[in-house]
């Protein structure tokens, strides 16, 4: 009988010795070498073990009568210390020597384990084997425990829901994006990353870590590189594997990014076969089972002299996580040419994505609903002709011509309890119950319940009730929806956005039904204001969503050059700050200097690379960004006040001054104008600004909703008052209520004549609480976005501002 | 034939984002999609001639900052009612690298 050496009692290995014994029991008398001390188990169940759904003996695949049967010598718990290709014998580490006829590899894979300072401390351990997961299970024994899991692939987050099941408190720190980003996209990462938070694990995508530290020995806490700290007992690294090819490159076997093979799973030499995670063949290494198996059977066939070969074929991705159903199947990566079909019910929190390249589908991500995924996966596989069937696709192999997704799902799917109305806190359930009653129209909903009543931002959405209750009986009126990616209307998504706590952008695509991957120019920028304006802590803004104007702080002109504002604070400057600015325009060659009508110095035509430049430089001289480009305050004008004129009545610039430097920064619905007039003659022209100031001897007036552009209006007084402290609060309020409220893109004027002076003054006026409450949450918002974004950019962006590359300069070599 | 020329790392592009390659026969905006595609056209809408590197992203399409044009990333054409066409220029990415087919810009200049 020849000899065949093993080295690796894994998955692959196990499989391939399956299918030798059945083809023929006696062709090989087989020695099978394994690190671990035990034979053949399922990995891929290590994380049913761990949560506690099976135990190690329900895995273990090959027990000791099933080697004893096939007459295999077990050398178990035993490593390979060296191959002798050409006296044909394998060296163990206690130096005993066994010949082969055909030797296999199956070392596997190690996993990576990022060299962080403290990465040896004990308690930080990798996930792979039955001691990593025995250790898992002991520290989540421990009442109260901890657990940090880096990495928010497959492995990882069946790690955390594992030790999350098993009792312990378990964050995940992934450094990408959105979770499973290899296998994902960010709609069915956010559903993923819901279900997750809704079980308790918490979760921290964009996150980078710095260090664990430990204390006498034992692993404390992952500092991460914003500097917090994650308190941890366990610290599970679960950041993808390596190839394990130490031995095969010693032994002088040709290895890349693994063990090379070719189609019949043989390596450069001969008589060494090789299987598994350790092999790479075409230049692919591999990792899940499926393709594992496929070489499995080639490796049998090519140990008995038969012929066959090994082909790469589509893989598809399963997450073993109870109650979580994801798919992802093919290739919905990368590639031209490629068209997607979305589908969306935010009802059922189901996400369904193809992507199709010509006729044939190659790519497939869906979540909540992945009854088809095999289907989808078959239609991958077989390259499918789906010309015919393209239409009705997405709805999988049953349907036949069924109904379409219906726009109010977003609306139907609240629960009774939802707020719709907030100024009179009316519940979807006082609405349904008032209809029952016999309500049938938007009036007597608002006689019988309140809601819609108030501001009437929320019209829409009790409309919405009444037509999802009422049936055909209520004829829905038509309303402005925000763009073609959705049905819904500004005040619509609005209004869900904070009911049903939506925090990102990709929570709403999904959860409001959006019929785009990821929006357009229009939507974007709205969406990106409405998260940002009511989750301020939460919400990052993205710049990728934002008007080039907004996303490069200076203003695009026709030619492509921009014009840059530095801020002058209450229309005040000194001798420096213009000196400063003159030599930037010298340095710059700026060739156009204007004044503006915000009472500050307008550099016209800077070229796009040179704004960081010249930004640093004018933050040298204390100069920062005048936000002249943004949906967000743009000036405060003032004039010279009591201290010099003679008509002056209070001190309007310094007023002013503390005005600017309280709002600045904020981003709003459309921009915001202000203005202090020290006197009723009014030089500052605050009758026509956003917000404006007039004072008088007895005080201050204040006027809100004026405008002098494409329409010009008065402003309309909001209040008089007695201090600049009340000025102040008014102001903020005022801000934080058009902020929380608007349509994007409506000036104040615009909004207030939707929802009426009266309300406004209800809210900001009247209500002190509510004042308070506003100007407080104005203040948080501020907290984040009070800074100049000029020196931010300059210091931390200024490379994104050059071209990626310049070829100008090879070709003049 | 084709001359794939090493333009930078895909890192180097922010998803839904956009760089300028600075060539002697004018720019190229590079453009890296939220699934992580990269396209390039010539750095001028068909309109004109706004920068498209500095418009908004979305699917497969470019907005133009100047007047809202949408462009297609994949053919370079204007989208919905307008009318127009910009090069298109292949691009592929490569071990995290994006590489630009120079030979169609020089074939291009040299007509």
């Amino acid at each position: 009988m020849k000899k065949l050496v093993v080295i690796g009692a894994g998955m692959a290995t196990g499989r391939a010795l399956e299918h030798l014994f059945d083809a023929d029991p006696d062709a090989y008398e087989v020695t099978l070498f394994n690190a671990e001390p035990r034979g053949n188990y399922n990995r891929i169940m290590l994380s049913p073990v761990l949560s506690g759904e099976k135990t190690y003996e329900e895995i273990v695949t090959h027990g000791d009568d099933w080697y004893a049967q096939h007459g295999v010598t077990c050398r178990f718990g035993e490593k390979i210390a060296k191959v002798d290709l050409d006296r044909k014998v394998v060296v163990a580490e206690n130096g005993d020597e066994v010949a082969f006829d055909k030797l296999l590899f199956g070392t596997g894979s190690n996993p990576f384990i990022i060299p962080l300072p403290g990465h040896d401390l004990k308690g930080v351990i990798a996930y792979r084997d039955l001691e990593d997961t025995y250790a898992m299970m002991d520290a989540a024994g421990t009442p109260g425990a901890k657990a940090v899991v880096i990495g928010g692939g497959l492995l990882g987050l069946e790690a955390a829901a594992g030790l999350r099941m098993r009792g312990m408190d378990v964050t995940v720190v992934h450094l990408m994006g959105h979770l499973m980003d290899r296998q994902l996209d960010e709609a069915a990462g956010y559903l993923l990353r819901k279900a997750l938070t809704d079980r308790g694990i918490h979760i921290r995508c964009s996150t980078n870590s710095k260090e664990i530290r430990g204390e006498d020995g034992q692993v404390k806490a992952l500092v991460l590189d914003d500097g917090s700290e994650l308190p941890c007992d366990l610290l599970v690294m679960a950041v993808g594997i390596r190839p394990n090819v130490a031995l095969a490159k010693d032994s002088g076997l040709a290895v890349g990014k693994a063990i090379h093979v070719d189609d019949q799973m043989v390596t450069s030499h001969p008589d060494v076969l090789a299987v598994g995670e350790c092999v790479e063949h075409n230049g692919a290494i591999f990792g899940l089972v499926a393709p594992l198996y496929d070489q499995a059977k080639v490796v049998a066939k090519t140990l008995l002299g038969e012929d066959a070969t090994f082909v790469q074929k589509e893989v598809s991705t399963k997450l073993k996580v109870t109650g979580c159903d994801l798919f992802s199947a093919g290739d919905f990566a990368e590639g031209e040419g490629r068209e997607d079909i979305v589908f969306r019910d935010p009802a059922r929190g189901v996400y369904k994505r193809l992507v199709i390249e010509g006729n044939t589908l190659v790519g497939a991500v869906m979540y909540g609903d992945t009854a088809d995924g095999n289907w989808f996966f078959g239609l991958i596989k077989d390259r499918t002709d789906i010309a015919e069937m393209r239409e009705t696709l997405i709805f999988g192999p049953a349907f036949q011509g069924g109904a379409h997704v219906d726009p109010m799902a977003a609306v139907a799917a609240l629960p009774a309890d939802a707020e719709i109305c907030g100024c009179n806190g009316v519940c979807k359930g006082d609405i349904v119950a008032a209809i029952e009653a016999g309500a049938t129209d938007l009036g007597a909903i608002r006689a019988s319940t309140k809601a819609s009543a108030s501001c009437g931002t929320c019209t829409g959405l009790v409309e919405q009730v009444l037509s999802s209750t009422l049936g055909d009986d209520f004829v829905l009126p038509a309303a402005q929806s925000v763009c073609g990616c959705t049905d819904l209307s500004h005040e619509d998504v609005r209004v869900l956005i904070k009911t049903k706590e939506l925090k990102s952008q990709p929570a709403v695509w999904q959860e409001l039904g959006w019929k785009s991957r990821d929006g357009c120019h229009v939507c974007r920028p709205a969406i990106n204001f409405y998260l940002l304006a009511d989750w301020p802590l939460e919400y990052q803004d993205d710049p990728q969503s934002r008007f080039i104007n907004e996303r490069k702080h200076a203003n695009i002109q026709k030619d492509g050059t921009y014009s840059v504002v530095p801020r002058m604070w209450g229309g005040m400057t000194t001798p420096d700050e213009l000196r400063a600015i003159a030599d930037a325009a010298e340095k710059y060659d700026v060739p156009t200097v204007h004044v503006t009508g915000g009472q500050r110095i307008d550099l016209l035509g800077v070229k796009g690379e040179d704004l960081p430049a010249i930004w640093a430089d004018l933050n040298k001289a204390g100069l920062v960004s005048g936000h002249a480009y943004s949906k967000g305050l743009r000036t405060v004008k003032t004039c010279v006040g009591k201290e010099h004129c003679r008509f002056g009545t209070q001190d309007s610039t310094g007023l002013g001054i503390k005005l600017e430097k309280h709002l600045w920064g904020s981003w709003t619905p459309h921009k915001v104008k202000l203005a202090v007039s020290g006197c009723p003659r009014n030089c500052a022209e605050a009758t026509c600004k956003d917000i404006g100031v007039v004072c008088v001897d007895s005080g201050y007036q204040i006027g809100v909703g004026g405008a002098a552009g494409m329409d010009v209006k008065e402003t309309e007084r909001l209040a008089d008052v007695t201090s600049e402290e009340e000025v102040m609060e008014i102001a903020s309020a005022f801000m934080q209520l058009y902020r929380e409220n608007a349509k994007y893109l409506d000036r104040p004027y615009k909004w207030i004549k939707k929802v009426g002076l009266e309300w406004v003054k209800e809210q900001v006026i009247d209500d002190l609480d509510n004042r308070k409450a506003l100007a407080e949450r104005f203040e948080i918002s501020q907290s984040i976005y009070r800074k100049d974004p000029w020196a931010e950019h300059a210091q931390e962006r200024a490379e994104t501002y050059q071209p990626i590359a310049n070829l100008t300069l090879r070709a003049a070599e | 034939m084709t001359n794939w020329i090493d333009i930078g790392p895909l890192d180097g592009i922010a998803p839904r984002g956009a760089r300028v390659v600075r060539t002697d026969w004018g720019c190229i905006a590079v453009f890296r999609t939220s699934d992580d595609e990269v396209f390039a056209l010539e750095d001028s809408c068909p309109h004109k001639k706004g920068p498209l590197s500095e418009g908004i992203v979305h699917g497969k399409s470019v907005t133009c900052p100047l007047h809202n044009w949408v462009i297609s990333l994949e053919t370079g054409a204007a989208q919905g009612a307008d009318q127009g066409q910009t090069g298109t220029i292949a691009t592929r990415v490569e071990d995290g690298r994006i590489l630009m087919d120079e030979a169609v810009l020089q074939a291009r200049s040299a007509a």
